[in-house]
């Protein structure tokens, strides 16, 4: 019995590291990819046929270089910021059912411990700013933290709507309550809708994943035109690549965590066609295309008014259907 | 957004919006004194792309002078160039054949829709929009075509001659261009699609960075900084030169004086200089390209002589001091983007570094032109 | 007219100068027997009169309108008087006359409503060149006088900060003057 679920865990390790790796790869060639197609050129296509070991060719050039630690920072923050970046990303894929068998534990607090997590992803940004004794490296953690701060709150006002719904935060169990077609998805569910601002609910959590993310029209960490690199610019070689690599296992967290709640999981949207990890691999990758088309259309909007849209606007829509909610519940 | 009180007691600190930024367009290095993220003085440092181009036109003969012309405004070349040869033409007294100045009106006109929509893309890669900047090379890089075809430069031409052009243009270029603009033209409702209209791009220009008329006038702003101000002048317009006053054309003025009303402006520009090469292609007398009588060595006659031209960024005026040799005695070279770069440390006072960033971007600065 | 006004505004400022002019007159007839062909039927008298320096010259010609010089001391108050009307600083340079030990300062004027260059030209001594900045009225002449400082060496007394601008922060040499050798 121990010797099966240590083989079990095992083997759930390799795979689990080894899909965040390997999406943090390729999510750079797609995007390489999707932003040529929007922007009417090809893109990678020298290495490997269609380029597709480039991602292979830009991992040994970041491993090739050399890793110097600039003068004046902090040794230790500067080593740490990176690794606090990365690994909370791929620990959170613990939590994930991909399929009603392929789920590594599951957890009853499992959306607690996501969100958790995604907390200490900041605290990441944040050290490796002030790490770097670098005046375009402060302000841009600065920036984040306060962006990520006003981000969350409306995240988990509206995870709160639909934990209140389901019952549960156990992952799984959300995914399995909505079978039977894509009209018992969470998003457009008609049975017993969780508020009839259920839409909205997943209009304000897909915004706040793409500024918890760090990614355009939110990039303010990155903000390239105006603070260089932000909080990655004293970062050489592969430390870069590691914060890079954090950056994409977050996108695909993200994502993963919007399929599940709203978008039905590994469910089936026909209910004859069997349930399979396909279809939470195609709704996931379906939300990162959605997610690099908005990168690549939009221009970046200023600091102030993006925390005004925050705590003016989506904080108070949240809150409301927080309250919709509760009394929706109690009538029905 | 602003900071209204400026207390000397700030705790302060200085950033180097460094010669080597990807939002200064050219070496410019902007030193900014700042109280968190707001701007309390903003001081512009030149010189680091001066090549004392003015000395060198002591150095050189009337007609050696003219590639360096080009060389400042590197962007709307023929503006330049332009300038400079009516200038001597006018202290020669040489009067260019009609169609030679049909023909310089036509390429100066699509010189400056290249340089708009550079401008175009460079100003949007800023804010953080990263596409439409290769649509708009896109089209670019078909006017660099055209012109390429009959200037053989892509970038720094050098096609004026004293009394005319040394090259005639040929059918490909007319049939080229008009398909150009038909293409052009089916395309600008796109940008205003996608950039103009774009919920974002609005709030990030709208009411930022304001520029009023007292402050234009005292630093002597000109060109589309000007006009985004609410001031009607345009020297096409104001002091006739060349055949201007044979087009219809309008002068495209907002007079809300923010960066949104100076991104307006050049969008309109884009399409009235369409409108004045279409005129130009419709109205091409036939005839020389060159004056009968210009003397292979020029000697203007002694003393000073002025002369303005609107270049894509403003109104670009030479002063020439000629004391009757083959070379200049004095080549003064008055470039817009010098004026109107004086005033953003007044401009930008007590900003956020973003809307200091957008206001930039609309003065449409180009380094060499001011560094000269 | 706009060109009248400031001819008005600016004429006691400007500077007399002294012209030189040759008439001709017929000359009575030659005595008998000194008979000078050369001299013959003219008599050239030249007579110095004394006008001020404010010309109104032929804009297809030069390019601007008005030219007017002025003492060194008496450019601020042009320069307020242009102001006043509504005109825009359009450049300040300097020109080296080696020859006449001159350096001058050129500042070139311009108005929005109606196409009117003003030209206010001043002269000063090359050893101790030295004038009034009117950067106090005109905002935009700080930087175009901080220009003409580095090329001529021309001190604008007043100016906030004359430091190199275009050149080099170390640099204490003119290059547009005449006599300067790379």
């Amino acid at each position: 019995m121990l010797t099966t679920e240590l083989i079990r865990l095992l083997a759930f390790l390799v795979g689990i590291i080894a899909f965040a790796a390997g999406n943090a790869a390729y999510l750079v060639y797609a995007e390489r990819k999707g932003a040529a197609f929007f922007q009417r050129r090809t893109g990678p296509k020298e290495v490997g046929p269609q380029g597709l070991l480039q991602p292979l060719a830009d991992g040994i050039k970041l491993m090739t270089k050399q890793l110097l630690v600039p003068e004046g920072v902090d040794p230790i923050l500067f080593k740490i910021a990176p690794i606090m970046l990365m690994v909370p990303a791929v620990m959170s894929f613990v939590a994930i059912p991909f399929s009603e068998q392929l789920t590594a534990r599951h957890i009853d607090l499992g959306l607690l411990m996501i969100f958790a997590f995604a907390s200490v992803n900041v605290l990441g940004l944040l050290i490796g700013g002030w790490g770097s004794a670098n005046k375009y490296a402060i302000i841009a953690s600065a920036r984040v933290v306060s962006q990520n701060v006003a981000y969350e709150i409306p995240m988990l006002l509206t995870a709160i709507t639909l934990v209140m719904a389901t019952n549960t935060m156990n992952l799984n169990e959300i995914v399995a309550q909505q079978g039977g077609g894509f009209w018992n998805w969470n998003l457009i569910r008609l049975t017993w809708a969780a508020s009839p601002l259920t839409p909205v609910a997943f209009l304000i959590f897909f915004t706040c994943m793409l500024c918890e993310t760090n990614r355009a029209p939110f990039d303010m960490a990155e903000a390239e035109s105006e603070l260089v690199a932000g909080t990655f610019t004293e970062y050489p070689g592969m430390g870069f690549g590691v914060f890079f690599m954090g950056e994409y296992a977050n996108i695909v967290i993200g994502a993963s965590l919007v399929t599940v709640l709203f978008l039905g999981g590994w469910q089936s949207p026909l209910p004859f066609l069997p349930n399979s990890v396909v279809w939470f691999l195609m709704k996931m990758y379906a939300i990162i295309f959605t997610v690099i088309w908005i990168r690549w259309t939009y221009p970046r909007i200023q600091f102030y008014k993006l925390l005004n849209l925050s705590w003016k606007i989506l904080i108070p829509i949240s809150l409301f259907n927080l309250i919709l909610t509760a009394g929706w519940l109690k009538v029905f | 957004m602003t900071l209204e009180v400026v207390d000397k007691s700030l705790e302060t600190f200085v950033l180097n919006l460094g010669p080597q930024h990807p939002a200064t367009h050219g070496v410019l290095r902007v030193k900014l004194t700042m109280d968190g993220e707001y701007i309390v003085h903003a001081e512009p440092v030149l010189g680091y792309i001066h090549r004392m181009h003015e000395k060198m036109g002591e150095n050189r003969t009337w007609a050696q002078y003219m590639p360096n012309t080009a060389r400042m405004d590197y962007l709307a070349a023929l503006s330049y160039n332009h300038g400079y040869a009516a200038a001597v033409e006018r202290a020669m007294g040489i009067e260019v054949p009609e169609r030679a100045e049909y023909i310089r009106c036509i390429t100066v006109e699509l010189n400056r829709i290249a340089s708009h929509l550079l401008w175009f893309g460079a100003f949007v890669l800023d804010l953080g929009g990263f596409t439409p900047l290769l649509y708009a090379f896109d089209d670019r890089e078909q006017i660099l075509d055209l012109l390429e075809a009959i200037t053989g430069a892509r970038l720094t031409f050098c096609y004026f001659r004293f009394g005319g052009l040394y090259n005639d243009i040929d059918d490909d270029f007319i049939t080229g261009t008009r398909a150009f603009i038909k293409r052009l033209r089916s395309r600008m409702p796109m940008y205003h699609d996608l950039v103009t209209n774009n919920i974002i791009l609005i709030k990030r220009l709208k009411e930022i960075g304001p520029i009023s008329q007292e402050m234009a006038r005292r630093y002597g702003a000109t060109g589309p900084v000007l006009r985004g101000s609410g001031v009607n002048f345009d020297v096409r317009k104001h002091e006739p030169y060349s055949v201007y006053p044979e087009f219809d054309f309008d002068i495209p003025v907002y007079s809300e004086g923010d960066s949104m009303a100076r991104y307006m402006v050049r969008m309109d520009e884009i399409e009235q200089s369409m409108r004045i090469v279409e005129q130009g292609l419709d109205k091409l007398p036939e005839g020389p390209i060159m004056a009968e009588k210009v003397p292979k060595i020029l000697k203007p006659p002694k003393g000073d002589y002025y002369c303005a031209v609107e270049a894509a960024r403003g109104s670009f005026g030479i002063r020439l001091v000629s004391d009757g040799t083959n070379t200049p005695y004095r080549l003064k070279l008055r470039s817009p983007t010098f004026s109107n770069l004086s005033l953003f440390s007044e401009a930008c006072h007590g900003m956020i570094m973003a809307d200091a960033l957008a206001l930039m971007g609309t003065l449409d600065l180009v380094i060499p032109e001011i560094d000269r | 007219m706009l060109i009248d006004e400031i001819k008005q505004a600016l004429a006691n400022l400007a500077v007399i100068e002294k012209k030189e002019v040759k008439t001709e007159t017929a000359a009575p007839a030659p005595a008998e027997g000194e008979t000078d062909q050369a001299d013959a039927g003219k008599i050239v008298t030249t007579e110095v009169i004394e006008e001020p320096a404010l010309h109104q010259t032929d804009y297809a010609q030069k390019g601007y309108h008005l030219d007017i010089t002025v003492a060194p001391d008496d450019v601020v108050s042009a320069a307020k008087q242009l102001l006043k009307l509504g005109f825009f600083i359009e450049a300040v340079t300097g020109v080296d006359w080696i020859k006449e030990n001159q350096l001058e300062v050129v500042y070139d004027y311009n108005h929005w409503d109606e196409c009117c260059r003003v030209v206010v030209r001043t002269f000063l001594d090359r050893e101790k060149p030295e004038v009034p900045t009117i950067s106090e009225v005109y905002s935009g002449a700080n930087w175009h006088e901080r220009e003409t400082h580095d090329f001529f060496g021309i001190s604008f007394l007043g100016h906030p900060d004359l430091s190199p601008f275009l050149l080099p922060e170390d640099a204490d040499y003119h290059p547009l003057l005449k006599d300067f050798k790379a």
